[in-house]
């Protein structure tokens, strides 16, 4: 069984907030349903299935669902960081395509920066995680296991500290015209290379944002999508993979990308050349680079100079990514980064982006997360998307 | 140096800690595959075994990868993964060391280091 054109991405919406100290999480989770609802311009009683992940921390599909005071008959909570929306789409296509379900409803909501939430300092991850007693002495923490990726990039393919800052630039390049980006200053490379060393190669300007905030799709059946009014973008193929340490045989130079995206790329039946968007997660700099690699737009250790020179940047460059500002300028609410990726290629594919940054006749977008932490253990996702 | 958060030890690898207490970094080897793993658990990764023998280790190995992190305003420290002779990498901290000189290859040995409840924890300093 194939998910190309079983399911289609019918609402999408992403709060503009980045800043929530005054709201609950389940109650942006409900914000960002209703957006979504009202974008595809569905009833709540339309919505048959539920899928959200470990932003609703602590709380279990019974509490979300009995809130939303959804009626589903179908529920997915599966948890991979940032990705697991990206996850969560290829699912809920399956779903679909098996008749479980007629309209899934996706949510994701976080309030990290009103929590005070670093990815600078150790995050606690239970006594209960079997890793946590190989890890915590250790003071490892996000940045540092992305950042002892990024050395190992550098030793062994020589890509350099200008090249990673040329991501950030890019988006800072598309941020501008976001209104409700928290970085909408353009930066050079030289302003990132200045901004000060977090933990080494990586810079401050090299991470992403933490804001509040949250997003949420509804995936429906192909009858559905063809009776709204909105623009149509059909899920041509899905790939999700978990990478970790093997068992001690570490390899920090492939990311789960290498996995979920050419069985996306197969079951959509396009190739990497073909993309017109690329929806790229980018928790850190050198997160882009590897996934761009893993995923066939270069070949592996050419990431460096794939992404310089601007060519990232929607105009000027061979493949625009993140025209939204993405996680580096704009929002990374609940320090997850999928919903988002998600939101600005149907964006994209709807014509919808900022004119500025809008890619011409882009009718093939693609989306790909990157969950937990590239230096230890982390889930990937991809999606491809057509309009149709 | 700021105070090193102790593991939380269980059931599962008690034996293994113990063993760093009394000055002894082991890894754990399967005797029914023969690979060695990491990092310490009941049943091997590889062929799923219960036969698992923690196996003294050189104590010595080449660093994989390293990052100087910052912590506060003034302190710093190297969070690294370094390849033992015995072929796992594992997770560590680079100590005793001017981390202006860290290399990827660069020869280290084993440190244990009292962490805050007293439980030792295999750290490494260059060779």
């Amino acid at each position: 069984m194939t998910i190309k054109n079983r399911a289609f991405i019918v609402g999408a919406y992403e709060h503009p907030t980045r800043h929530a100290p005054d709201k609950s999480l389940v109650q942006l989770h409900a914000e960002v349903a209703i957006g979504a609802l009202a974008d595809a311009g569905l009833n709540k009683n339309d919505i048959d299935a539920y899928y959200f992940a470990g932003d609703a921390s602590g709380l279990s599909s019974m509490s979300m669902v009995d809130y939303l005071n959804l009626k589903v008959r179908h529920i997915d909570s599966t948890e991979a960081g940032g990705t697991s929306y990206l996850m969560h789409v290829g699912h809920a296509a399956q779903a679909i395509a098996a008749g479980k379900c007629n309209a899934a409803l996706i949510t994701l909501a976080g309030r990290p920066r009103s929590e005070g939430s670093s990815g600078a300092v150790p995050r606690a991850t239970g006594d209960a995680s079997p890793e946590a007693q190989w890890e915590v002495p250790f003071s490892a923490t996000t940045v540092n296991l992305y950042a002892m990726c990024a050395q190992r990039h550098m030793y062994e393919y020589g890509t350099t500290p200008e090249q990673l800052a040329w991501v950030k630039v890019a988006a800072s390049h598309h941020a501008k015209y976001n209104p409700h980006a928290m970085l909408k200053n353009v930066v050079t490379v030289d302003e990132v290379l200045g901004s000060p060393m977090v933990s080494s190669p990586l810079h401050r300007l090299d991470c992403c944002v933490v804001s509040d905030g949250g997003g949420a799709l509804i995936v429906a059946k192909p009858e559905i999508a063809a009776a709204l009014k909105r623009p149509k973008v059909a899920v041509l193929g899905a790939g999700e993979a978990i990478k970790g340490q093997s068992g001690g045989e570490i390899d920090l130079m492939t990311s789960g990308a290498a996995v979920a995206g050419p069985a996306a790329f197969a079951e959509a039946g396009v190739k990497p050349a073909d993309i017109k968007y690329a929806s790229i997660y980018d928790s850190f700099t050198i997160t882009v680079v590897m996934q761009l690699e893993d995923l066939g737009f270069c070949k592996k250790g050419e990431g460096g100079k794939f992404v310089a020179d601007g060519n990232l940047i929607s105009g000027t460059g061979k493949l625009p990514f993140n025209t939204d500002g993405g996680g580096l300028c704009s929002n990374h609410p609940s320090n997850r980064g999928g919903m988002t990726k998600i939101i600005e290629a149907v964006r994209q594919l709807r014509g919808e982006a900022h004119p500025a940054v809008q890619v011409k006749n882009c009718n093939l977008a693609l989306a790909q997360g990157t969950g937990g932490r590239l230096g230890s253990r982390h889930g990937s996702a991809t999606l491809i998307m057509e309009r149709q | 140096m700021s105070k090193i958060a102790s593991p939380a030890v269980t059931a599962e690898t008690a034996q293994f800690w113990s063993r760093v207490n009394d000055g002894q970094l082991t890894v754990p080897q399967c005797k029914s595959c023969g690979k060695f793993h990491w990092y310490p658990r009941a049943n091997c990764p590889f062929c799923t075994s219960d036969s698992i023998e923690l196996k003294p280790a050189k104590g010595t190995g080449t660093i994989y990868t390293y990052s100087v992190s910052r912590r506060g305003k003034n302190d710093s420290y190297v969070i690294a993964y370094v390849t033992l002779d015995e072929g796992v990498t594992v997770m560590t901290n680079i100590v005793n060391a001017d981390a202006a000189k860290l290399a990827i290859g660069q020869k280290v040995r084993v440190a244990l280091v009292e962490s805050e409840n007293g439980q030792r924890v295999p750290m490494f300093e260059p060779a």
